[in-house]
């Protein structure tokens, strides 16, 4: 993974240093609340209801085992001894104290971590598909064109006060799994009639209140030009975009409203006068970040015998066969398998991990993953380079923590935001939802039978639990001061990507469980073959369900 | 006369402020864009850029202007950054100042933008905010300060 130079560090600690101040001067009472607020917000700092949310960087998911210890450290010592992962692959405390967050930002500084840009009208940590490096999809590692983003984007002078908050997604597969086509740009490695791999860019794809999907800005780049193409889009949004309501303010907007040629024309013009010019990457620097990111020293093993012994083990121990199965995946090097940590166990919030899990994974990671774990946007955990003759004391060990519950990909396996029991902008409460649809769908026969099931939550409109992607999609809302539940369906963040449509009218909270068994089980009696949830509704369309659910519901 | 950073010094400002509601600009004010561009010789002249004023009406005149003051009514409004930038790249080479209501922790920014002056709400902050140029020593990217980014130079 990337390794700080001096420069690095310079910039991180200088950031540090430059908050301790800010915050003095807020404690102080010689900036105003207004004045702090963005300055706090850059560097990940939220005040919510119950006590500040501090929302710590991982760039592109990337974490070892260092920092893994060091969250588990600051998580006690700050916090309350657990920590969340975010849907942006970042990690989240929910109860330190304002005063101390320069120093949990020093702490940070010291394994290379930071809090810039988790939050506020700039550009975002930049995400991409938790099995980059490893799948056997992929067409080239998208991490090292992550991590110029990354640092192009760290304290860019230029885009600090866009109109709105600003996401970016790489990934290096067809099948796109970072989602790429709900971000603000979205970007995909791509080969060229001749071979080459260059950049394919889709801009204004997008969350929140006015959900919508990219377009495809340039459908070839040179990847040199990367950065002077992403600062012409950047350039044409600060001055266009919206500024007058914060619902209008996305990149989304902008698209839509000069049209996607007109857009691409005016990000043509900023182009042309930057083209070539010192941002272009060298291939030096290309080169630079790949080695960062080259393959960890893999055993020669015999991938042949590795699964024999599999095999026999999963047929002894049929439950460490189940986890096998729901949480493992194909790895591209023979002898080794990828393993998703589920971090949704009923009883706990969706994407929560105490201390001590953190201390354990940080042990699996240096024993079994070459020290590396990665964080993924639907807030689980995930150790890539496992062998596979060690997986079994591996799920043991994980089983005695709590961490094997095998649900990847399930209906179980719920995206879902804080919500309202923390965050300051919900509608809606979102975690009891999860709860009780984790409890309601206990049945792990059913819930396999289901298939593949992906049912998001949010609590609000900001949609930071990605309800408008999910299969089944979960929006809280507010009817005259009580909480309400929005259902929408056949939403997708794949390849396929679309946006899910609204049922009908909202739920209690209390009903909720009754709606997804009623949606489910209008599924499970039309589905044909070997039809997942997704095919069934694209077939059918969005009338059979809206018909069961609210005809039980009289 | 009132007080303002210029290169990294705390100075007096020669200029006039901004007189909107008259219709023209005397040759020592600055001027509104719209009482600019009525203004027959820009030969040495001053003039105001507010959010959503392009700064495409300044371009064929960039060697005549004096200053160039980007206005932040809001300091969240990050539109100046783009204008100054914008004007610095295509060879703008006169003051180009910050007024308004921007804050000291902008700073940096403003002038890795291209800006060399700026001119504070309160102006008995200016000393506290000179600090404020000095918050980083390093940057990633290219700017009007640092030509190159930092992975030509590493
Ligand atoms: S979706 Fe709304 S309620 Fe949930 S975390 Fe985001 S802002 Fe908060």
């Amino acid at each position: 993974m990337y390794v700080y130079d001096q420069y690095d560090q310079k910039i991180v600690d200088e950031r540090v240093s430059q908050f301790r101040d800010q915050t003095n001067r807020f404690l102080e009472g010689k900036i105003t609340e207004a004045e702090f607020l963005p300055l706090r917000l850059q560097n990940g700092l939220y005040l919510q209801r119950q006590a500040p949310m501090l929302r710590i960087a991982v760039p592109y998911g990337l974490l070892n085992s260092l920092q893994l210890r060091k969250l588990a450290d600051i998580s006690r010592k700050y916090d309350k001894g657990y920590a969340h992962i975010s849907t942006r692959q970042n990690v989240q405390l929910n109860w330190p104290a304002l005063a101390e967050v320069p120093d949990i930002l020093e702490e940070l500084a010291a394994v290379e971590m930071h809090a810039i840009q988790t939050s506020g009208n700039c550009i975002r940590n930049t995400t991409t598909d938790q099995f980059a490096g490893v799948a056997c999809d992929e067409l080239e590692d998208p991490r090292p064109y992550c991590e110029i983003i990354r640092q192009w984007s760290t304290l860019h002078p230029e885009f600090a006060f866009l109109p709105r908050k600003f996401k970016i997604a790489v990934c290096g597969t067809e099948q796109d799994r970072a989602a790429i086509h709900h971000h603000d740009i979205g970007i995909e490695l791509l080969a060229n009639a001749q071979g080459e791999v260059g950049l394919k860019i889709i801009a204004g794809g997008g969350q929140g209140r006015t959900p919508a999907i990219g377009s495809v800005i340039c459908e070839w780049l040179d990847k040199k030009h990367m950065l002077t193409y992403l600062e012409a889009i950047l350039r044409v949004y600060n001055q266009h975009g919206r500024r007058d309501n914060k619902y209008k303010a996305r990149i989304k907007i902008l698209v839509k409203a000069m049209g996607v040629d007109a857009f691409r024309d005016a990000v043509a013009a900023e182009w042309t006068a930057i083209k070539d010019g010192p941002t272009t990457l060298t291939n030096e620097e290309i080169l630079r970040a790949r080695a960062f990111f080259k393959l960890p020293d893999y055993e020669i093993l015999d991938g042949e015998v590795a699964s024999a012994q599999l095999t026999e083990q999963t047929v002894q121990n049929p439950i460490f066969g189940n986890w096998i199965k729901r949480n493992t995946e194909n790895h591209r090097t023979p002898g080794y398998r990828i393993v998703t940590i589920s971090l949704k166990a009923t009883g706990f919030a969706p994407g929560d991990i105490s201390a001590e899990q953190l201390e354990l994974l940080a042990d699996l990671s240096d024993t079994y993953s070459f020290g590396e774990a990665r964080s993924t946007h639907q807030q689980n955990l995930v150790l890539a380079d496992v062998p596979t003759a060690c997986l079994l004391e591996f799920w043991e060990r994980l089983q005695a923590a709590g961490l094997a519950t095998p649900n990847i990909g399930y209906l179980t396996d719920i995206i879902c935001c804080p919500g309202g029991d923390y965050c300051a902008l919900a509608n809606a409460k979102s975690l009891p939802v999860a709860e009780a649809i984790q409890s309601r769908f206990e049945d792990l026969d059913y819930v396999y039978d289901l298939g593949p099931l992906e049912l998001n939550i949010s609590g609000c409109m900001n949609a930071c639990g990605h309800h408008h992607i999910g299969h089944i999609g979960v929006l809280g809302v507010d009817k005259k001061g009580q909480e309400f539940y929005q259902v929408c369906l056949g939403g997708s963040q794949a390849k396929d990507a679309s946006i899910g449509k609204i049922l009908g009218p909202s739920f209690q909270q209390a009903d909720m469980p009754d709606v997804i068994d009623t949606i489910l089980s209008t599924y499970v009696a039309l589905r044909q073959e070997e039809e997942t949830f997704l095919d069934t509704y694209r077939r059918v369309g969005i009338e059979p369900f809206k018909e069961r659910v609210y005809a039980s519901a009289n | 006369m009132p007080l303002l950073i210029k290169n990294g010094c705390i100075t007096e400002d020669t200029w006039q402020p901004v007189n909107q509601d008259s219709g023209h600009a005397t040759h020592d004010q600055v001027a509104t864009l719209e009482q600019w561009q009525q203004l027959a010789d820009k030969n040495g002249s001053a003039v105001q850029l507010k959010p959503g004023e392009s700064p495409a009406a300044l371009y064929d005149y960039l060697d005549q202007i004096a200053l160039v003051l980007v206005n932040f009514p809001a300091f969240a409004d990050g539109r100046g950054f783009s204008y100054a930038r914008d004007l610095r790249e295509r060879g703008y080479s006169g003051e180009l100042r910050a007024g308004g209501h921007f804050i000291r922790d902008q700073l940096t920014y403003l002038k890795r933008c291209g800006f060399d002056a700026f001119q504070l709400a309160d102006d008995k902050a200016l000393e506290d905010a000179l600090t404020s140029l000095e918050d980083f020593s390093e940057h990633y990217q290219a700017s009007i300060d640092q030509p190159l980014p930092l992975f030509r130079r590493r």
